[in-house]
């Protein structure tokens, strides 16, 4: 199903993100936001981050964009299109073969018209017919363009932000949490446009903690977890009692959802001081024993799957 | 609909202006007409033994002092409505004359600190927040903290001190050399005596709008709008200029239209440190003289004027501000 015979669009390899703070009595503290993320993107593919508020998802849209705070340090190794990205690559790509899709309508510009602000990310000549174009496709009427974002209904801008990323060229998607607070006919769109986004070619990143979202667009699901990806697994693996999940926690999502068993499934997870030593997930898990206190599991392939636990 | 809508703009503000000025005129001349200050003794000054009572009471009797409150209101009111604001007790002319020849001498002082302080603050503004919280955005909101609790005539004395008597680089008063006459006064020397004022206003005026443009700045560089624009690939200068300015803007415009009270304020001070014989010094001499109509002249021009500025200030708000302008029309 993968198509190996392409060479990744974006590669993380042992992605980790620290931040330096200062604790109580001006004590130099760091803070774990990412451990050991590991993923990669083909070209028309869609491959959803799943988890809960928290697990520092929208964090990892911004350490491959590149517009981390100040106190960030980022660990670990991106590629792009197999070449390394480097922070001069960041900066010289976002924008241009990066794109992101905001988790948040306020991302436009409430002094701007919406067709300019499309139009900024236009390097071509002629910007005003290709922006009418990119339009029209998402069935927004072209007047769309003079009115401020405070006059869109959030559906229209949600649309204008898909009409930026349709006028970048670019190849790689980033949509970060595109559907929160969307009512059903609206994320159902939101959905449609960013298999759109897919299927003409693009890689797209979809982060989202809407499961259900993520396992109807995307070809994987990476399930992450205070800051590590737990599994990677196909997206048909999500199906029935979610047997064919390779790590217990993914399957307590799954189970948690309402049509499946709507079985509880406590979240707690906190940014801690150190790296961990054990597995994440260990105070949840049913699964656990001693082992998982005192090593972090590899990640190893199970079924075409990666997954991060030694009871897989 | 357009028409509609500036017709009703205009309607609401003219009365607006007129419900504010019955309502200044009359508060100003009721504390007028109870002010201690007797305007014959402040009239007659140290010839007052060589006048006698019937000739104190004539001038009471001409100037109508003998007439109720009520009585004396209604002839200024009268008057002031068919265009006529009296004589001025001081001054011995109309008082629409020295409120013009004043206000142009005034006009130039706050004109020119109003522009300076405006930019200054504005800027000072700008790198605080760009710098947010190194050492150049510390001193800049440590200086602006110092001269918002700083009382302008306590600068002005200040900036005299210094500039005019220790280095004597300044005049210490009035707007031009004395002994000279108004005819000749070079263009440099009514710089030269307008400088330490226009300075003190403008040093005044400036903490405002920097702190405010400061924060909003801060607040634009933390928005969602931001973060996309940097994901955009935009950056530094260009970044800020497409996205920024015109947010960071808005508070700058309309604060520093609405302190024209401030300014006039401020400039009455800075006009009685130096001597500087503009509209300021003018409505402290018609205070302490009990000049009545100059007085009362005055009142209703600087209201005009800061009337004036907030208007302004309303307008150019729809002009930037889309939210503003559009939420009006729909």
């Amino acid at each position: 199903m993968i198509e190996q015979k392409y060479r990744p669009l974006m590669e993380v390899r042992q992605l980790s993100l620290h931040f330096h703070q200062y604790g109580k009595e001006l004590r130099k503290m760091m803070t774990v936001a990412i451990t050991n993320f590991d993923m990669t993107i083909h070209r028309e593919e869609i491959v959803a981050v799943v988890g809960a508020s928290g697990s520092g998802k929208s964090l990892l849209a911004n350490s491959i964009l590149g517009i981390l705070p100040k106190n960030a340090e980022l660990g670990g190794k991106l590629y792009f299109e197999g070449e390394e990205l480097t922070i001069e690559k960041q900066i010289q790509l976002r924008g241009k073969d990066i794109f992101l899709i905001p988790q948040s309508i306020n991302a436009l510009d409430p002094l701007m018209k919406t067709g300019k602000q499309v139009e900024l990310v236009i390097k071509k000549k002629d910007r005003k017919n290709i922006r009418k174009n990119i339009f029209k496709k998402l069935g927004l009427p072209p007047e769309i363009g003079d009115l401020y974002p405070f006059e869109l209904s959030g559906g229209m801008a949600r649309r204008v932000l898909v009409a930026m990323a349709m006028a970048s060229e670019a190849k790689l998607i980033i949509a970060d949490e595109p559907t929160p607070g969307l009512d059903i006919d609206a994320r159902n769109e939101t959905l449609a446009l960013i298999k759109h986004l897919s299927d003409s070619g693009k890689g797209v990143m979809f982060i989202t903690h809407d499961l259900n979202a993520a396992h109807s667009i995307a070809d994987r699901v990476a399930v992450f977890y205070a800051g590590q990806t737990l599994e990677v697994a196909n997206a048909k693996d999500f199906s029935g009692t979610g047997n064919s999940l390779r790590h217990p926690y993914s399957r307590a999502l799954w189970n948690a959802l309402p049509q499946n068993n709507f079985f509880p499934t406590f979240e707690v997870q906190k940014f801690t001081e150190k790296s961990p030593t054990g597995c994440v997930y260990r105070c949840r898990c049913p699964l656990s024993t001693d082992l998982c206190a005192q090593q972090q599991p590899e990640a190893k392939m199970v079924d075409n799957g990666m997954v991060r636990c030694f009871h897989a | 609909m357009y028409a509609k809508k500036g017709t009703w703009f205009i309607v609401k503000n003219t009365l607006k202006l007129a419900s504010l000025l019955v309502a200044v005129s009359i508060i100003s001349f009721t504390l007028v007409s109870h002010s201690p200050v007797d305007p014959i003794q402040s009239y007659i000054g140290a010839d007052m033994t060589s006048v006698s009572p019937e000739q104190r009471d004539n001038i009471a009797a001409y100037w109508g002092l003998n007439d109720t409150y009520t009585t004396r209101f209604s002839h200024w009111a009268n008057a002031v409505l068919h265009g006529n604001l009296g004589t001025s007790l001081t001054f011995r002319t109309s008082v629409a004359d020295v409120i013009a020849e004043r206000f142009f001498a005034s006009l130039a002082l706050m004109g020119i600190a109003w522009a300076i302080s405006g930019i200054l603050g504005y800027l000072l503004g700008i790198i605080a927040g760009m710098r947010k919280e190194t050492w150049l955005d510390v001193a800049i909101k440590g200086f602006c903290f110092t001269i918002a609790s700083t009382p302008a005539f306590w600068l002005g004395l200040l900036l005299l001190m210094c500039f005019s008597v220790w280095f004597g680089w300044f005049p210490v008063g009035l707007a031009s050399p004395a002994g000279i006459l108004n005819e000749d006064v070079t263009i440099y020397e009514r710089i030269r005596h307008l400088f330490l004022p226009a300075l003190t206003l403008s040093i005044v005026g400036i903490s405002n709008v920097a702190l405010h443009t400061r924060q909003k700045l801060i607040d634009v560089l933390d928005s969602e709008f931001i973060r996309f624009a940097k994901a955009k690939g935009e950056h530094s200068f260009s970044l800020l200029w497409r996205h920024g300015i015109r947010s960071i803007s808005l508070p700058a415009i309309s604060l520093h239209f609405a302190s024209f009270g401030e300014l006039f304020g401020g400039a009455v001070l800075a006009e009685q440190v130096f001597s500087y014989p503009g509209l300021g010094q003018a409505v402290v001499q018609a205070g302490l003289g009990g000049d009545v109509p100059l007085l009362l002249g005055i009142v209703l021009f600087s209201t005009l004027f800061v009337f004036a500025g907030n208007l302004t200030a309303d307008l150019l708000y729809q002009v930037i501000d889309p939210r503003v302008r559009r939420r009006r029309t729909t």
